[in-house]
């Protein structure tokens, strides 16, 4: 009660704040999108080029995108200090993580599915034959990504030089993941299409102790 | 952390400080503050910029942990103490320095998704309702952002009240109010101070807040230099610092 209601309520709080000024998914969709347009300008890349090295490309543009899209996610509370406001309502603080991971996986989401199309026609791929596979490691990579991205928001947010701090700390963490996605996405592409179960696997031991670790800490991290 | 549930009880003591220390890296913000504020009182901290003020505040209404020493709320004379912050939280209201509001959301859509953050039933009526008293039923429907600074203080003042807390924590809340408005904050802090609610506030100047106050602290560096309790004057202490706020 003290969690799942508060953090529907600030989830709600989130979406309309978005859907009303559209900062976060205008700039994400087309950051995506001017990325895969220029680099598919660039290798002019034939099928078996696409199945190389597209998987790769795709998870460090929304990697990049992530870092872009989550850093006001914190740094927008600072405006009017409302951070402190929903730390002084009577709510498990783990809620205002929880609403900012909630809502920052559904913006990624939503720019995924907008970029999918486009993404699969410029790099001559056959999405829609893996689609319901590929649309399970979009999800376990976009949750790692709003996950960790959402946390390192909070704490970049309170330091100084917050701008360059994301990317930094975001990077090295995300590795494992980053890796887990493009090695799932690239046997997805592959000749003989599969789903990898050991980075599938990897990808949801890697959610699940991070969920577990913001659950446990997230109170600190909002700390003044 | 001992708390006692009634949030309008005017008995006991609503809040102490215990030997309060707070350390920012290497500057000591306050310095072994100890204060019992009891039910029903009105408290008004005076103190130069910088004195401690705000930080005394704010660990009041657990937004800051204090580097040592305790804070507690509704300690004494309660029958059944509590000991959950989230049931202090539920009896404590507060107006910041900055509004706490949301710019891009309106002034009542605001007001409601704090009355559902704080469990109030029939959250969109309380938000109304908070409204009106402060004069801004009429621009309900605008984005705070839209405001002017007087009409973005009052609805932090509505915010603060809407949860009916026993204990209200005010940092200067007069800043921005024009003279009607201060004469609107005056008569309203001066129900719900009549109701039971007790209140503490960082105060800068005059203000017609002023008249409701039962007792004076000032601090100074981080200590408690004085307190009006003894001599039972608050009106001198607040006039003294209304006089070195001048420079005369």
């Amino acid at each position: 009660m003290a969690f799942a209601r508060p953090t529907a309520v600030l989830l709600g709080k989130e979406l309309q704040t978005e859907f009303r000024t559209r900062e976060l998914l205008t700039t994400t969709v087309v950051f995506v999108l001017m990325v895969l347009v220029l680099f598919s300008f660039t290798f002019d890349p034939t099928s078996v080029e696409s199945r190389r090295f597209a998987p790769g490309l795709l998870w460090l543009t929304l990697l990049f995108a992530g870092s872009l899209m989550l850093h006001p996610s914190f740094t927008r509370e600072q405006t009017n200090d409302t951070l402190a406001a929903l730390r002084l309502a009577p709510i498990d603080p783990t809620a205002i993580l929880g609403a900012k991971i909630l809502a920052n996986g559904c913006f990624l989401l939503v720019a995924e599915a907008l970029l999918l199309p486009i993404f699969a026609a410029l790099y001559n791929l056959h999405v829609w034959q893996v689609l319901g596979r590929f649309c399970v490691v979009l999800f376990l990579g976009t949750l790692a990504l709003a996950t960790i991205g959402t946390v390192f928001s909070a704490i970049s947010s309170q330091a100084r030089m917050r701008e360059m701090l994301l990317p930094l700390l975001l990077l090295p963490v995300l590795t494992p993941a980053l890796i887990a996605s493009t090695e799932a996405t690239a046997g997805l592409f592959d000749e003989t299409p599969y789903l990898s179960p050991q980075w599938v696997g990897l990808l949801v031991a890697f959610d699940a102790i991070f969920l577990t670790v913001t659950w446990l800490f997230g109170e600190y991290l909002l700390e003044e | 952390m001992a708390i006692a549930p009634p949030a309008n009880s005017t008995r006991g003591v609503s809040i102490e400080f215990q030997n309060i220390e707070k350390r920012y890296g290497v500057r000591l913000a306050l310095r072994g503050v100890s204060l019992r504020i009891d039910a029903g009182e009105c408290v008004a901290l005076v103190g130069a910029n910088g004195s401690g003020k705000t930080t005394l505040i704010k660990i009041a209404a657990l937004l800051v942990r204090p580097t040592s020493g305790r804070v507690s709320f509704w300690g004494s004379g309660s029958a059944h103490p509590l000991d959950d912050p989230l049931d202090v939280k539920r009896r404590i209201g507060m107006v910041a320095h900055h509004i706490l509001l949301y710019d891009d959301l309106t002034a009542e859509e605001n007001l409601e998704l704090f009355a559902k953050l704080y469990g109030l039933d029939r959250p969109r009526e309380r938000a109304v309702a908070a409204l009106e008293p402060a004069g801004l039923i009429s621009r309900r429907a605008d984005p705070v952002r839209d405001f002017s600074r007087g009409m973005r203080q009052r609805l932090a003042i509505a915010r603060a009240l809407l949860p009916s807390p026993g204990l209200l924590l005010l940092d200067e809340p007069a800043t921005g109010l024009d003279p009607a408005g201060q004469h609107w904050l005056g008569e309203t802090l001066a129900r719900i101070h009549q109701a039971g609610c007790t209140i503490l506030m960082s105060t800068h100047g005059a203000s017609e807040v002023h008249s409701i106050v039962t007792r004076a602290v000032r601090l100074a560096a981080g200590c408690l230099a004085e307190d009006s309790a003894p001599s039972g004057d608050p009106q001198r202490m607040l006039a003294a610092a209304l006089a070195a706020e001048q420079g005369t």
